[in-house]
This record gives structure tokens, sequence and C-alpha cells, in this order.
């Protein structure tokens, strides 16, 4: 059988502090097949852009330590390689989209030349080839004139615009895998929308695997064939996006999903809340880390730590409770 | 006649001037708030909604005199609160409250929270430190905070607890009106529903009227009970939730409904993706602002600029061409 294009198992991710080690991601497997888009779901200090950025090794930078647990790439180990051989990879078969595409792109520089700098390094394009090379990455993500628009710097050019440059940037090399750490979150939603109808036709044409990071559940139905949704530093629950979203057993899956209000339906209403508060990494509860904030938390949930366990329908839950919580779907 | 509205805004323009060179020679406006007119009924929350750069937080600055306006009115009990002296205005800023979006941005961080909540008593109130106090406690457990920290920090909260500071501190002075600008936007969802039952609980408690600012549409459509919805400086439509969400008129209204990413899988609407993003305020395009980028543009749309008017039995729509 062949490797899977990504594959990580028990990463633990933290930071030196002078309160210790801070373990910001806490033994997360996930695994990503080839063409595949995986959402990993959570809300702020969960840890899924951590784990990202441990996954490109730029956490190196960051002031991060991967701590534990392998990260294999077509069954190459990336935790282990040398900072001048993950080069070669970074912006090559991985690469990465950010939230801000403001602060993504370097503002002394034309768009051209920053997409054209990534072939020329990775592919050893000369400068003419790379440079149309880079206008034809602006075209396929849909910018109108791409030959005046490669000219131009990043402030010529609205939000929307430089996200999609910086979506050809990371495609110029034909990567396999593409880390996309909250791509729409700084944009207004009409322009949201055209950029997720943009990566799913890339996704599409392209077969490219793509990693997603997002707060937003309606950004994961609308793009996830699987979904992980990642509380203070683990990975809670995972399975395909029908599992997660018609059959979600992990009550923090339920409880995210249940406190957003919604766009049919009764208004006005009291709406459902998760008690209480994200605990800081620091100081996590004993036992479930959710244990403070359930409604269901029983003697076992403040004792032991449950790990992902398999699911009747055959999807992974990390809760101790037999029967599931109440599932309402509207 | 008795007045409709709590507060109004009539023919309300707010211009921001280009400068440039030397002199500062004016060249241009920015007109964030182009002729807007509409009201916020006494216990109604009104929401407003629309996408960065169109107007919504300045127009919620100006109804507050926050930023003064280029032109119109707002009324405010049927005075118009722009021809108010000094004084006066002083009284009335005791009526009107904002919440605005960053708890962090907003509190001063060398202030303890009881400071920071006892402030407006102590500006507006003749109270004693001990008045004060008592009040503080009562308003922190009216939002949900525990009483006993009021001797730390803003640092000390995290962002829910912060927003409910934030919101302590508007409701200290018990005001008729507030406008929330994108209160519980910056809020994680786990979070965000809490602080939304807190501001629908405190309006049933205290009387309050809100002008409801966000771009988050599911947020608003659960507050509110009547939507405006904002277009390059120009409200473009204005209806009662229910039915500007079950059949929006304006095909701008129409776009945004389908633009949101829904969390489930089935039953969504169809998405009508649209072409280019929003031209800039300094330089509108003709006729109707919304029609370069319409689907159902026609030519009548491109020279002749559609006014808010009613198009429905108590629904406005400011279209030459409402969807029906």
């Amino acid at each position: 059988m062949a490797p899977k294009l990504l594959e990580i198992k028990d990463l633990t991710v933290g930071f030196l502090t002078d309160k210790g080690f801070v373990k910001a991601a806490d033994r997360v497997s996930l695994s990503l097949e080839k063409g595949q888009t995986l959402c990993v779901v959570g809300e702020s200090g969960s840890g899924k852009s951590v784990t990202s950025l441990a996954v490109m090794r730029l956490i190196d930078y960051a002031g991060g330590v991967i701590a534990e647990g392998e990260i294999k790439f077509h069954g190459d180990e990336l935790t282990n390689k040398p900072q001048d051989e993950m080069m070669r990879i970074r912006g090559n078969r991985i690469s990465m989209v950010f939230q801000d595409p403001m602060s993504a792109l370097n503002p002394v520089f034309t768009v051209g030349d920053q997409i054209a700098e990534t072939l020329r390094i990775h592919k050893q394009m000369n400068a003419r080839e790379a440079w149309n090379k880079a206008v034809d990455m602006l075209r396929l993500v849909g910018i109108p004139d791409p030959e005046v628009r490669a000219g131009q710097y990043p402030h010529e050019l609205s939000g929307g615009m430089c996200q999609r440059v910086v979506i050809a940037m990371a495609l110029a090399c034909d990567p396999e895998l593409i880390i996309a750490d909250e791509p729409t979150t700084a944009l207004d939603v009409t322009v949201q929308a055209q950029i997720l109808e943009l990566l799913q036709k890339l996704k599409r044409e392209l077969k490219t695997s793509i990693l997603l990071i997002t707060h937003d559940m309606g950004v994961a139905a609308e793009m996830a064939d699987r979904i992980a949704v990642m509380y203070a530093g683990a990975i809670v629950e995972e399975g395909t996006a029908e599992e997660i979203f018609e059959r979600p057993r992990h009550p923090y899956t339920l409880g995210l999903l249940q406190s957003i209000p919604g766009l049919t339906g009764e208004r006005g209403t009291t709406l459902y809340t998760i008690r209480g508060g994200i605990p800081g990494i620091g100081d996590l509860p004993a036992g479930c880390r959710f244990n403070p904030r359930c409604p269901h938390a029983k003697e076992r949930c403040f004792r032991e730590e449950p790990p992902l366990l398999p699911t009747p329908d055959g999807h992974r839950s990390a809760c101790w409770l037999e029967s599931g919580p109440e599932v309402k779907t509207s | 006649m008795s007045e409709p509205y709590l507060i109004e805004a009539r023919h309300l323009k707010k211009y921001f001037p280009i400068k440039r060179g030397l002199f500062s020679r004016v060249v241009g406006n920015v007109k964030a708030v182009d002729d807007v007119s509409f009201g916020v009924r006494p216990g109604e929350t009104f929401g407003l909604v629309g996408e960065s750069g169109c107007g919504k937080s300045t127009l919620g600055r100006v109804m507050l005199n926050l930023k003064r306006a280029t032109d119109g009115e707002v009324r405010f009990e049927g005075r118009d609160i722009q021809r108010l002296g000094s004084g006066e205005l002083r009284g009335l800023r005791e009526e009107m409250q904002i919440i605005f979006q960053d708890p962090m941005g907003s509190l001063n961080p060398r202030f303890l929270v009881k400071d920071l909540i006892g402030e407006p008593l102590r500006l507006h109130r003749k109270m004693s430190a001990s008045e004060i106090d008592d009040r503080v406690v009562q308003l922190m457990e009216l939002v949900g905070l525990d009483a006993t920290r009021r001797n730390r920090y803003p640092h000390e909260f995290s962002g829910g607890q912060r927003q409910r500071i934030g919101i302590a501190r508007a409701i200290a002075l018990e005001p008729k009106f507030i406008v929330a600008d994108e209160a519980v936007s910056a809020l994680d969802v786990s979070v965000q529903s809490q602080v939304l039952n807190l501001l629908m609980k405190l309006q049933q408690e205290l009387g309050l009227t809100y002008l409801f600012i966000a771009h988050g549409l599911n947020v608003v459509r659960h507050i509110s009970n009547r939507v405006g919805v904002m277009y390059l400086g120009k409200i473009v439509e204005v209806a009662s939730t229910d039915e500007l969400f079950a059949k929006p008129l304006h095909p701008y209204t129409a776009v945004l409904l389908s633009a949101i990413p829904q969390p489930r899988l089935r039953g969504k609407r169809e998405r009508i993706i649209l072409q280019g993003e929003v031209p800039s305020p300094a330089n509108p395009p003709s006729g109707c602002r919304f029609h370069p980028r319409c689907p159902f543009a026609k030519e009548r749309c491109r020279v002749e600029e559609p006014a808010l008017v009613e198009a429905a039995p108590g629904r406005q729509a400011a279209c030459h061409f409402p969807l029906f």
C-alpha cells in the first residue's frame, strides 16, 4: 500500500515558558489522502495553527518545539529534517496560504516578482520564464488583466485580490499539499464566497490536497471531505464531513454546532451555550480537557483522559460517554 | 403626532474630505454615509449589516454624535441632537451608549475593572465611593461577572468576560439606546452565544433599544426585529427580519444571504457568486451603486439612482427592479 500523502502521528508541539513546557498540540494524529480536503476546526487556542506550522516546520522559527510524534509526507519523516532540506519542500511540494494576505506579501516587490521568485528558486527557471509563469498563475486564480496586475504592488490590489495572489504563489510550483490557515477570515462574505469557490475549483482541476484550518463551521461544511475538531490542544472528534455534521458525538462538537444561530428556524430564543470559557493551554483540568464545560461529565471524565475512541458509525470521538449525547439536528 | 422612533436619521450624510498636496486642498470626499434615512423604534433591535467599508460603523457613530454629521439630522426622542448645546448633549450621553468590537482596545489597561465600570457613574452621577462600589457589584452580577474580581485589571479576564465589562460600562447609567458595533464579532463561537444571550436578557430586563451593527448575518438575524442592509454608504433595504431573510427584495441582500457558509450539509441556499469587489466610496458608480456587480442590472440602473422607497407593505428597497 502506498503511503498516505500526509500522516501525522501523536504529534506533540509546545513552547518552553517560565512555567515549564506547555503543550499547544497534544498527541495530534491526522492523515490526509491525495486530492482530499481535511478541515481542522477549532476556536482560539485549540492548537490548529500550531499543528499546521509544525507540518511546515515553521514552528521552529516561532519558538516552538516538536517534542514527540511523527509527520510523514509521502512516508518521508519531516520532524527531524534539517531546515535546508525543509526549504526545498516548503513553497515547492507543500505551500501555505495565510490569513492576512497583506502581511503575507512583501510591500516593496511587485506581485509578479514575488510569484516569480518562488519559481526561480524551486524550479530553476530563468527570469523571463518565471515571469510568464507568474502571469499564467494570476490568470488561473481569476485575476483580470494578469499582465498588468503582475507589475503592481500589493497596496494597489484589494484584500480579495491579494489573497488570490497568495494562492497563486502557493500554487506556482504545483505543490501536492496546500496548507491554508484561515484563508478567508480576513475577507468579506461575498469575497470569501469567491475565494472558497476558487479553492474548490483548483482542487477539482489540479487535484491538490488541502489542509484547511478554520474556526468557521460554515466554511468547513462548504469545503471539507474530512473534519478534525480540536479543543484546547487536542483532537476531540474526527470523521467525514457527514459524520461530524449529521452525527456529532463529542459534546463539544455538538455544543459548537448548536450555539451558532442559524439562517432559518427560530429567532430571538435563548441560544444554546457551552458554559465557561476556553482554558489556557497552561492550566488544563485533569482528566478530559472538556470536563469543566461538559453538561454530561461523569466521575470518570474527571479522572481519566479519553483517547479517540471509535463511534458506532466508525468515526472517532474522544469521549467516555457510552450512548453519545442527545443529538438534535435541525 | 407622537414619534414612532426613539432615534431617527433623516437624510444623514457623513463625508470625509480627501486632502492632497502642500496646502491640503480638498480633492474629493469619501462618502461614508450618503443620504441615509431610517429610524429605530423604542424597545426594538435594529440590525445593520453590510461588508467592510459600507459605512455601517460610521453611521452608528454619527447617530451618537461621536462623529459630527456633514448634513442631515439625527433626532432622539424628537430632538435634533446636533443642535443641542454641550450641556444638553452631556445629559443626552447618559441615554445613549456604545459597545465596541474589541474589548481590549476599548478598555484602558491601567484601570481596575471597578474603575472602568464606575467611571461613567463618577462622571455623570453624584454618588459616594461606597455607592459607586455597590452599583459596580450590582452591574457585574447583572452581566454575569464575578464581582469579587473587581479589583483586577482587564488583561486578567478572557475575551468574553472583557466584553461583559464593556457591556456593564455601557449600561451603568441606565441608557435607553445602545449601539452595539460588532459587539460579538471578535469572540469565539462558544463565547459569542453567551454574550448574545446576555444582550437579549438585558434588553428585556432594562427595556433597551439596540442598533446592532454586524457583518455576521446569522447573528443579526437571531437578535434583530428589523434589519437594514447597507452598501457603499446607502441603506439599500429595510424590512422585518423574517421577511428579509425569507424573501430579500434587493439583489445585494440576496447575494449577501447566499454567500454565508452554512454549518450544515443539506438545505443550502443556491449561491450567487458576485463579480468584482466593493468599489471605493470616494468614487461610487453612477446610477445604482450596485449596478456594476448586480446580476440583474439593466440600462436604467446605470443612469438613474434608485431611492429607498416602499417596495412592498412595510418593506423598503432601493432598487428599480426588486426581486418579487
